[in-house]
């Protein structure tokens, strides 16, 4: 065997592979170099000592090992396992052993006999550990191979009798990897590995071992995991866990149940020392409650994360959750809450508290009080209060998700939340104002909820006031007073945070158009109008009036009673407010003023379809133009422009579709006001001014085509392989306007192979959707492949240009939804007058506050461009932190951009904007580039093509003054 | 059977005056030494006499813990240690180490300064006392002596609590102090570790109560305050220096934060001050929220409260001030109630509870005016509100400690007897452990049963435990072995090594068994028949049939004679020695059914 080894390890180190590359054009000769198998059995072969024998298989560790050398470097490692006397040195072989069945493309069901052999003869428990976790990896590399992971399984469960942990564990983990999961197939192997899995691993539940058990219940877990149905008879099993001295243990055994929970929900479990029986999902239930306040933090937070999944739980024991009966001196007293609500029943307000407001008054049974119940009572209440922000988080997370499917929890949970406010942990305030937005569609309001929550309003935190906006607006309020009081509140803010206007306004349009009825009353006092005097008219710029008139208007929307109320100024500040901040001021239908309302009822009332069949009507007359004169073609497509462009301002919905559209059309556009044909026909020099034209254009199509296909998002991959022609062609036309202006041909070659070559790529890319390109000029190109490789770089221009000329204009198929990237931002806001002052040398951080639209991982592509009026630019990559998500589609972009200049003589602006970096191979089109794996990715991909990284602005740029002093000596 | 004996000195059946004795496994410990503040005279500190009448108490006691620097914790202690006289090691925490003396101090002067007491301990004994303490840190195990060893665990309720484990052997004690389980802003929650002691003494202060949240209370207290400061009021809130007026001043400062509030906050100078000043450097006592924000900013590094001046009082527009004493019965906080009172926009909230006769319980009762010295009449025209904020564990957080520690027996102290009573009950009844209740002076004694730890050699465990199944830790496991007992400690070896030790010859002791067998067939053909039906039968043991006619069954052997008399009836001897006596006797009696028919 050894001889036979030695063989194939010097026949290695002079293997010649030839490797024929997939473009025709270069053909390559490679050696491979010097065998690492054979190198580290010379190497170990010089080992004189154990710790020389490892310290080289460390240094052999550090380098990855091709795939086709794996199983000799295996070999070898065996051959040297069975000699070996040192554990530790056995130990590292071991796991390289595991390392080495890892590689991509190495098929280890070859050395698992080895493998499975060495087993026999271990005597250390360590590196029988360490191969059992080798066997695992074998066994993970082989899935589709019943009889292999049945033997594995097999020698796993006997070494399960093994003294040492390590070693349990890793059988125990290999079972659970690998256990066979079909009934049927435990059945054909008639081996003793056939019994019952799940039987074998739940007998290690009562291991000695802490860790050994939670290796038990992990791979009961993955057994499940895998599609394992697990037997309700673990469930007690389990629930013993849940006492057990060790916390992983727990954590695990409260997974388990749980899991175990969502299997068996309906069955019958008794109560123990009574004669009463429960549904199971109600008697894990309880017993998760109780683990909330468990000893470990880490128990605790598993225990109110899973709490929050078991939707099944009968509404009872929910509801116990909420429930902690209060008492002192043996004294049933009323919690805070109840008080808040009788107070709040009885019509009584406020009141001074007194002492002893809150005094016990029924005496009670001592026996019936249960101090520590074993079900659900008063889990959230401690949750809530846990001293671990974590656990607090995770209780919240819970109450959100089982108050979404039970409304009658959602109201009962509503004071628990509203409290979280005022939690001292911003997270936890946050998340519960969320929780709260989340589960608003099943709650209601009351005023003295109502109070507490506005109270919030004051917060120094941004994220908390919006959130709160953000909760506010989808919120019912139950009485007029109350939407006084938010209104009142909302005000409030606005005069101590004026930055928060938007945000606010927006807050009060929802408020308003949700209770019209409720706004009603209060419009009179709201408007300060009187019966019989009139009032000075309002400041039309004061943010705290417009906020008051956006939350009339809105309700004015669905209550027509209302307008008879307005005065007449108010009439003109609509018209104003409609027209300026027409997305926050509905449109109304006001007596006497049908001008306003008819010129905007057009765009209220969803007339989708008509514009949709107009763009489709637009684009079908372009795709059918090829009848036309150039001259004719060029104007229609011009108008065609024109007419997407107006629709996408009119139609938000469109917008992004009919831009698309659009921006193609004008790539196709210039394309052939390029290539018009009398131009060309003229000798180059002569008409420079057509080539700087040209050349332009191909530039602006590049350009375009980029942001056509990183600008949108919902672009398919339809679109892409349209984009990408566009691209070819673009570049075709700049290989033409290059080769008419240059003289000499020594360029041409590599411009020529390199266009070639990138027309190869299309092809392989786009391979499937070559078919629907008939007519194209990728098409025509692809049929005149073989001349264009063999001819001149002259030849090859002109065949270009011909083709170019004569291939027909590719419909753009639309995709159901297409929305533009958006930024807009929103501070600074470009309007201050007082340059920002700095010490030279010094920076200054400039706050930047942007929502971004329809941006996808905005992490990895937004950025901040700063432009100095010297020209030279800044790019700025925001934190991830930085972002934040709102909503789907939508993100807001709050950083600090920090700027730095040497000294002027005077302030002067800069320019701030939002760019959007793209990357060409993370291109849509996935079919591309597979992933490179570890050992591929040592020969260098032939990634000839656009490796492109480029920007694109797509925000308004800001100006902001400046002013960087000279520093002071 | 080996016992541990409490007895309560001070706060069985009672609060105040914490003092408990405990002996356990021959140790004498201390737990606690308080004052009661509701006696002037000699009831105010423990009995010490009762340890011992004459001799000094460091023979009689090992060690003297503190829980807390409550007065009703450490106040006797320099009484105890300088005047009783004590020279042993009184273990505290760092911060209650810190504090203690300052409280103690201050006790000191209102005795004697102000009371005009005599034969009181004085400023120098204070300071000799505090000489003898060692500090202890959370989790530390400290070595008292060879045998005792303690362990302070985080026990909330104020800076520095801790409640401590007293371990002698496998038998061990915990003493809670007074304990807080929710955590409140400045301290966390208490917290054990399942050590199952044999006795858990804990406090029981809030027996049979069940608290609301604090939430709501907070809130209330900040909106209270809230309104107020936006009208334009001023709030007065009298404290005791240290607790919860960090409480309050922590909620206070974070609101103001989170609510850019500008209104001053001030805090009566003094002791309060220095208070303050150990909150800060033992930043790692408190909870979660101030321990993570430390890295930026020390929360009691308070930004936006500043050190009160009698001035201030007189200052116009909004402000919040702290002031001592807590009950409104001298001091700042009384002149500034002065002042203040005749406004309606003004606000006074009471943070605890007040002792009937002060100010204080006056106006919480709803007295609107007061006779004040000098026969003035002071009209209240301020709001006055209150807001408890206790920090002791109720009904549930006791039950949930005694859970988390599973002690396997209770003893409650720090409470009064009536609530004790149900708690008791709710104990028993629930973790079905016995509750004891002792008042003071009366001695509970506790029966344990301690496991005695045995050395064992290596070879001898590994060599038993590879006969039978596998061991497992749940269920006890049956060894052989010879117990030595040998300069006070206990060892299990092998037969041989003990016989070695000791300088034994082995005695070998035979059992010898003649069972008769009608066979009239020769010797050695009886032998085989024998042998062949042993072997039959027993499959899992060496059966062998020696060339001498006898059979070897394992170590067992059997030889088949001819009896002397009759032919006819054989004797088979069965010998065995002890060790073998299972195998043995069932062999005989497997023999005395004697063979079966001969079959060919």
């Amino acid at each position: 065997m050894a001889a036979h080894l030695k063989k194939r390890v010097y026949e290695e180190f002079t293997k010649v592979v030839q490797q024929q590359h997939e473009d025709l054009s270069t053909k390559k000769l490679r050696l491979t170099k010097p065998s690492k198998s054979a190198a580290l059995h010379v190497d170990l072969c010089k080992a004189t000592s154990p710790a020389d024998a490892l310290q080289y298989l460390l240094q052999f560790a550090r380098k990855p090992v091709e795939v086709e050398s794996v199983e000799g470097v295996v070999r070898i490692l065996l051959e040297h396992y069975y000699k070996e006397n040192d554990a530790s040195v056995r130990l590292k072989i071991a796991s390289l052993l595991g390392l080495l069945s890892k590689t991509a493309g190495f098929s280890p069901d070859c050395i698992m006999d080895d493998a499975i052999n060495t087993l026999q003869n271990e005597k250390s428990h360590q590196v029988l550990a360490q191969l059992l976790d080798t066997l695992l990896v074998i066994g993970t590399k082989l899935p589709e191979n019943p009889s292999v992971r049945m033997r594995l399984v097999e020698v796993a469960c006997k070494h399960l009798t093994d003294s040492s942990h390590g070693v349990r564990n890793k059988c125990l983990q290999l079972i659970g990897c690998l256990g066979p999961v079909e009934k049927g197939v435990a059945k054909e192997a008639e081996s003793q590995a056939a019994k019952d899995v799940q039987k074998i691993i739940g007998d290690h539940f009562n291991d000695q071992d802490p860790r050994v058990r939670t290796a038990a219940i992990k791979a009961m877990l993955q057994l499940h995991e895998r599609g394992l149905k697990l037997q309700q008879a673990i469930y007690s099993q389990a629930c013993k866990l849940l006492a057990d001295d060790y916390e992983q243990v727990r954590s695990a055994a409260v997974q388990l149940i749980w899991v175990l929970s969502q299997l068996y929900p309906e069955s019958i479990v008794p109560i123990p020392s009574s004669n009463e029986e429960i549904r199971l999902v109600d008697d894990a239930f309880g017993k998760i409650c109780h683990m909330v306040s468990d000893g470990s933090w880490v128990v605790r937070v598993q225990a109110a994360k899973l709490l929050g999944s078991m939707q099944q739980v009968s509404s009872h024991f929910l509801e116990q959750t909420l429930d902690k009966k209060l008492m002192s001196d043996l004294r049933r007293k009323r919690t805070a809450h109840e008080r808040a609500k009788e107070l709040y029943s009885s019509g009584e307000f406020s009141s001074g508290r007194k002492w002893g407001d809150d005094a016990p008054k029924e005496e009670i049974d001592t026996g019936a009080v249960n101090l520590i119940e074993s079900g659900a009572c008063g889990a959230f209440v401690h949750g809530l209060e846990d001293e671990m922000y974590e656990v607090r988080i995770a209780a919240v997370e819970a109450l959100c998700m089982l108050a979404q499917s039970s409304p009658s929890f959602a109201e009962k949970c509503l004071d628990f939340l509203v409290d979280m406010f005022n939690d001292e942990i911003e997270e936890v305030r946050l998340q519960s104002i969320h929780t709260m937005r989340k589960i608003s569609h099943n709650i209601t309001l009351r005023e003295d909820q109502l109070d507490t929550v506005l109270a919030v309003l004051e917060d120094s935190s941004r994220d908390i006031r919006e959130a709160l906006h953000e909760l506010l607006c989808c919120t019912n309020v139950s009485t007029k007073e109350g939407i006084h009081l938010a209104l009142v509140e909302l005000l409030k803010n606005l005069t101590k945070y004026p930055t928060d206007r938007e945000s606010i306004w927006k807050c009060l349009k929802f408020l308003g158009s949700r209770h019209p009825t409720l706004v009603l009353p209060l419009v009179p006092e709201l408007l300060s109008t009187h019966p019989f005097f009139d009032t000075p008219e309002p400041d039309m710029d004061d943010p705290a009036y417009i906020a008051v008139l956006v939350l009339i208007f809105n309700a004015a929307k669905s209550c027509p009673t209302m307008p008879a109320l307005f005065s007449d100024h108010t009439f003109r500040h609509y018209a104003y407010l409609r027209d300026s901040l027409s997305h926050l001021v509905p449109p109304l239908r006001l007596p006497g003023r049908k001008l306003v309302s008819s010129a905007v009822s057009p765009s209220i009332t969803p007339h989708e379809d008509p514009s949709q069949q107009f763009l489709h009507q637009s684009l079908e007359r372009v795709y059918n133009f090829q009848h036309l004169d150039p001259r004719g073609i060029q104007e229609l497509l011009e108008f065609t422009i024109r007419d997407l462009q107006r629709l996408g301002e009119l139609q938000s919905e469109l917008a992004g579709m009919a831009d698309f559209t659009a921006t193609y059309l004008q790539c196709q556009l210039l394309l052939i006001k390029a290539l018009q044909e009398k131009l060309w026909n003229v000798a180059a020099p002569l008409y420079l001014k057509q080539n700087a034209l040209a050349s332009a254009a191909a530039k602006q199509i590049l350009e375009e085509t980029y942001k056509m296909e990183f600008m949108y998002s919902g672009v398919e991959s339809r679109q892409v392989v349209i984009i990408h022609h566009m691209r070819l062609q673009a570049k075709a036309l700049q290989l033409i306007v290059t080769a008419r202006t240059t003289r000499g041909v020594e360029p041409l070659f590599g411009m020529c192979e390199k266009f070639l070559q990138e027309v190869d790529s299309f092809q392989r890319c786009f391979i499937s959707e070559l078919p629907h390109m008939q007519g194209s000029f990728v098409d025509k190109l692809l049929d005149l492949m073989p001349r264009l490789v063999t001819s001149k770089p002259s030849e090859v221009v002109k065949i270009l240009q011909t083709t170019l000329r004569q291939s027909t204009f590719l419909h753009l198929p639309l995709p159901d939804q297409l929305h533009r990237a958006t930024a807009n931002i929103i501070e600074p806001t470009g309007e201050s007058d007082n340059p920002l002052r700095f010490t030279s040398g010094l920076v200054v951080a400039l706050d930047v506050d942007a929502t971004l639209e329809h941006v996808q991982d905005p992490q990895g592509t937004v950025k901040v461009q700063v432009l100095y009026p010297d020209g030279q630019a800044q790019l700025i990559h925001p934190k991830p932190a930085d972002f934040r998500n709102p909503g789907p589609g939508r993100h807001r972009l709050i950083t600090q951009v920090y700027l730095s200049h040497t000294a002027w003589t005077e302030p002067c602006q800069i320019e701030v904007r939002l760019l959007l970096a793209y990357n060409s191979n993370r291109s849509k089109a996935s079919t591309r580039v597979s992933k490179s794996t570890w050992s591929e990715s040592l020969e260098s991909l032939p990634l000839s093509e656009n490796g492109i990284e480029g920007t694109i602005p797509f925000s308004k740029p800001v100006k902001v003054y400046i002013m960087p002093k000279p520093a002071r000596r | 059977m080996p016992e541990i004996k409490v007895t309560p000195l001070g706060a069985g059946q009672d609060v105040g005056r914490s003092c408990i004795l405990v002996s356990i496994a021959g140790k004498n410990v201390m737990l606690d030494c308080g004052m009661h503040m509701g006696y002037n005279d000699d009831r105010r500190f423990p009995d010490f006499s009762y340890i011992t009448q004459n001799g000094r108490l460091t023979d009689f006691l090992d060690c003297v813990i503190i829980s807390h620097f409550h007065l009703d914790h450490c106040g006797a202690l320099p009484y105890f240690s300088e005047m009783v006289g004590y020279d042993g090691p009184i273990y505290m925490t760092h911060p209650t180490k810190a504090i203690c003396p300052i409280l103690l101090e201050d006790y000191r002067k209102i005795t004697v300064d102000k009371k005009g007491e005599t034969n009181f301990f004085t400023s120098q004994m204070i300071k000799d006392c505090m000489k003898k303490v060692v500090a202890v840190h959370l989790h530390q195990t400290v070595q008292v002596d060879e045998e005792l060893e303690i362990k302070a665990y985080y026990a909330g309720h104020v800076l520095g609590a801790a409640m401590f484990q007293i371990k002698v052997g496998c038998e061990s004690v915990v003493y809670t102090g007074d304990y807080n389980m929710t955590p409140d802003r400045h301290l966390g929650a208490a917290w054990i570790d399942k050590c199952r002691p044999d006795l858990l003494i804990t406090e029981s202060t809030y027996a049979t109560t069940i608290r609301d949240s604090k939430r709501c209370r907070e809130r209330d207290f900040l909106k209270k305050v809230h309104e107020t400061v936006e009208r334009g009021g001023k709030v007065l809130i009298p404290v005791f220096a240290l607790g919860r007026a960090q409480e309050l001043c922590i909620l206070l400062e974070t609101f103001w934060e989170r609510m850019n509030l500008k209104a001053p906050i001030y805090f009566s100078t003094g002791l309060t001050e220095k208070a303050n000043h150990y909150y800060k450097l033992f930043i790692t006592w408190t909870n979660q929220k101030i321990r993570k924000t430390f890295v930026q900013r020390n929360m009691f590094e308070f930004k936006h409260i500043k050190a009160f001046d009698r001035a201030f009082a007189d200052n116009p527009g909004p402000m919040v001030v702290f002031a001592t004493p807590g009950m409104l019965h001298a001091g700042q906080s009384l002149q500034i109630f002065r002042k203040w009172a005749g406004n309606e926009k003004n606000m006074v909230i009471m943070p605890g509870y007040c002792v009937q006769g002060t100010v204080g319980h006056k106006i919480l009762s709803g007295q609107r005016k007061l006779e004040m010295e000098g026969r003035q009449i002071l009209e209240v025209k301020m709001q006055v509100e209150y807001m408890s904020f206790s920090a002791h564990a109720d009904a549930k957080g006791i039950m949930q400690l005694i859970r988390q520690a599973e002690p396997r027996n209770v003893l409650l102290v720090h409470g009064e007897a009536k609530k004790m009573e149900f708690l008791k009950q709710k104990i028993e009844q629930e973790f079905h452990v016995s509750c004891f209740m002792p008042a003071n002076g009366e001695t509970t004694t506790i029966l344990t049963n301690p496991c005695i730890p045995v050395d064992i050699s290596l070879g001898l465990l590994k060599r038993e435990t590879a006969i039978g199944p596998l061991p497992d830790a749940k269920k006890p496991k049956l060894m052989h072995g010879t117990l030595l007992m040998k300069d006070n400690s206990f060892r299990l070896v092998s037969p041989e090594q003990a016989l070695k030790e000791l300088g034994l010859a082995e005695h070998q002791l035979r059992f010898t068994c003649r069972v008769h067998i009608q066979d009239p067939r020769k010797e050695h053909e009886t032998g085989l028949r024998v042998y062949n039906h042993l072997k039959g039968i027993l499959k899992d043991y060496s059966v062998q049939h020696l060339p001498d006619g006898s059979i070897t069954v394992e170590s067992i052997l059997i030889q088949a004679t001819a009896h002397s008399e009759d032919q006819g009836t054989k004797v088979l001897l069965v010998s065995w020695t002890y060790q073998d006596e299972e195998l043995g006797s069932y062999l005989t009696s497997l023999l005395k059914k004697g063979l079966p028919q001969s079959t060919p």
